[in-house]
């Protein structure tokens, strides 16, 4: 067991050295460099190529790299250049709105799912099964933008039943209990669209899982013992085909990160998706590369983590 | 019932039915599916027809104030947008652009995706091995922020650039997934006989590996043109898509990013939505009816 995740840590780190390099040398061919942002008339260009000199962005690159990641290493990821905030920082703290964010959509994805699967699988075949899988191809197909920007529409501005943009209001007062629960509220939205977004995997697994137990030696077995259809149902076939759903959970948490660029977008919620967004658009490249790296560590760990629950789950898989 | 059918053509009972009668059979037993597909041909080739011979793009993109959102009805069958631009013009010209620059990112990381899928499938050793890692590191990595990234850095932007920035992340999926089918169907016997035989390798993957494996990449290819659909209008939403002198439908959803367009002016971002909605919907449903077509244990008819 220890074996398999020390060897998958040590796979890990060629591919993050890749990335880095890569979104490294990406960042230095972006247009502009930190001090683009301060030139006003005024500005005494001597004293802008003395900044950059002292900023060391006249080395050669790998100079820049290597110093880059032994910063990086001791927790320095740099200035931000639009915030003039430290990006650790500064990303530290949207990475817990994200992180509450994430929370909520996973715990509403898979109360979403797994009940549905289940159903579909046991009355296969019936309206209700063909429903759900109607129910899962739909969610699938849609492009999380279009749901989103429709849901804004609908029950943030329509129906008025959410807040459409932040993730609280600045009248709370902070640690106070409105202010938490503002906080939720403000969260429940984009987290049901993820939600409904991310079923369509765990639902089609349960339901073709359960279809499968159904005609297993084990479930005969215990048919021909007389136990109930119910009983077999709640105590021999969920427990074997709901434990693999714990692997999704990696997946999932990989999902929810390429999602969180658009739906903290467009339900304006400052995470780190929205934080890469405005980012981009400002060329605040400390903080791009900074997220980068995060969300391919993170997507990594996610894997990883999934493979971990795999070998618990079924200990077939293990690498020996 | 079902030997009527049968009886009606003998060659079912005789042989088994070949890749375009399974389709065919799949497709008139699932009516919505035979719909969707006669649906989608019909819009894809509307749209072309429509915004090659009856837009004038100069006259389409001229902005004139006093037009400024109006309303559907008279002038404009769906209203205009802030530049009083009408929009269903532009819906029209964004779903031309939108299906083209999905269907040139299909053909490319699908030709690409296919190659390198046989190469290493029926080859195996070192290609192998240095394919698989590339593709895991491509898998690995958050594609999505690396694409814009890259749009962003790109000097000279043009559509042709964003193709190629697509394609550069999205061939490892199909590569991936020929390459395990090809793996497995070059350990079955006829290739065996065909490789003892002293047939050319080049010779084997092309005249009995691919067709056999047709099925799976059409598949493969239908359900990736609806992700490119997908993708491309979620990144020309964010900015970070198609060039703003070309129109897509992500463009014109982006609209609504402004909340007073989000709120009174539906009509110039929901249409556009919408459209996307529905050809996402057609493709994937025709794509599903084609796997379970190319799946036996799948099938309905």
């Amino acid at each position: 067991m220890w074996k398999t995740i020390v060897r998958r840590f040590l796979i890990m780190i060629p591919q993050l050295f890749v990335l880095s390099v890569i979104i490294f040398i990406l960042a230095k061919f972006m247009p502009g460099d930190p001090f683009t942002g301060l030139i006003t008339p005024e500005t005494d260009p001597a004293r802008i190529a003395e900044l950059q000199e002292k900023a060391g962005l006249n080395d050669p690159w790998h100079i820049q790299y290597v110093r880059w990641v032994g910063n990086a290493i001791q927790g320095d990821l740099g200035l931000s250049y639009t915030y003039k905030r430290d990006v650790a920082a500064l990303i530290g703290e949207r990475a817990l709105n994200t992180f509450w964010l994430s929370l909520l959509s996973v715990i509403l994805l898979y109360l979403i799912a797994i009940p549905l699967g289940i159903l579909a699988g046991r009355y296969q075949n019936s309206f209700l099964d063909k429903s759900i899988v109607f129910y899962s191809f739909v969610t699938y197909a849609i492009p999380t933008f279009v749901l989103s920007l429709v849901f804004l529409f609908i029950f943030g501005y329509q129906l008025h039943w959410f807040p459409t943009n932040g993730s609280v209001n600045i009248e709370h007062e902070a640690g106070s209990l409105s202010y938490y629960w503002d906080k939720f509220y403000h969260i429940i939205l984009p987290s049901i669209t993820y939600a409904i977004l991310g079923t369509t995997g765990i639902i089609q697994y349960l339901r073709s899982e359960i279809i499968d137990a159904k005609s297993m030696d084990f479930v005969r077995t215990a048919r021909s013992k007389g136990i109930p259809m119910r009983k077999v149902y709640s105590k021999h076939i969920f427990r074997n085909s709901l434990l693999p759903i714990a692997a999704f959970l990696g997946f999932t948490i990989t999902g929810l990160l390429g999602g969180s660029i658009f739906i903290e977008t467009i339900f304006g919620y400052p995470g780190m998706g929205q934080l890469f967004v405005s980012s981009i658009s400002s060329r605040d490249y400390s903080v791009i590369t900074a997220l980068v790296m995060l969300f391919g560590f993170l997507a990594l760990l996610g894997s990883l983590l999934s493979d971990i629950i795999m070998s618990i789950v079924d200990p077939r898989i293990r690498i020996e | 019932m079902a030997k009527k059918k049968y009886k009606k053509n003998k060659t079912y009972v005789n042989s088994p039915p070949t890749g375009i009668q399974v389709v065919f059979r799949e497709f008139m037993k699932d009516r919505l599916a035979l719909f969707s597909l006669v649906g989608l041909v019909a819009v894809i080739i509307g749209v072309f027809i429509w915004a090659f011979f009856f837009i004038d793009q100069d006259q389409l993109m001229r902005v004139s104030l006093r037009d400024k959102f109006a309303v559907p009805g008279d002038k404009f069958l769906l209203g205009a947008d802030e530049g009083g631009k009408d929009i269903i013009g532009q819906i029209i010209v964004g779903a031309k652009n939108s299906l083209l620059i999905a269907i040139s990112i299909t053909i490319i990381t699908g030709v690409f995706g296919v190659v390198v899928g046989l190469v290493c499938g029926y080859f195996g050793g070192w290609i192998d091995n240095m394919f698989m890692r590339i593709i895991d590191f491509f898998i690995t990595v958050p594609s999505l922020m690396l694409i814009i990234v890259f749009v962003t850095v790109v000097p000279k932007y043009t559509v042709a650039s964003f193709v190629l920035i697509m394609s550069l992340f999205l061939w490892t999926g199909t590569a991936r997934l020929i390459r395990s089918k090809a793996l497995s169907e070059s350990k079955r016997d006829y290739i065996q006989a065909s490789k003892t035989l002293g047939t050319n390798d080049f010779v084997i993957i092309v005249r009995e590996l691919l067709p056999n494996l047709s099925s799976i990449i059409i598949v493969e290819l239908t359900l990736n043109f609806a992700g490119n659909v997908g993708i491309e209008t979620g990144l020309s939403y964010l900015g970070f898509g198609l060039p703003m002198s070309t129109p897509s439908l992500g463009t014109l959803v982006s609209n609504a990013n402004n909340p007073l367009v989000l709120q009174q002016y539906w009509w110039v971002w929901l249409p556009a939505s919408l459209f996307i909605l529905i050809m996402m919907l057609g493709i994937n449903y025709v794509g599903q009816a084609l796997r379970r077509s190319a799946d036996a244990r799948q099938r309905l008819g």
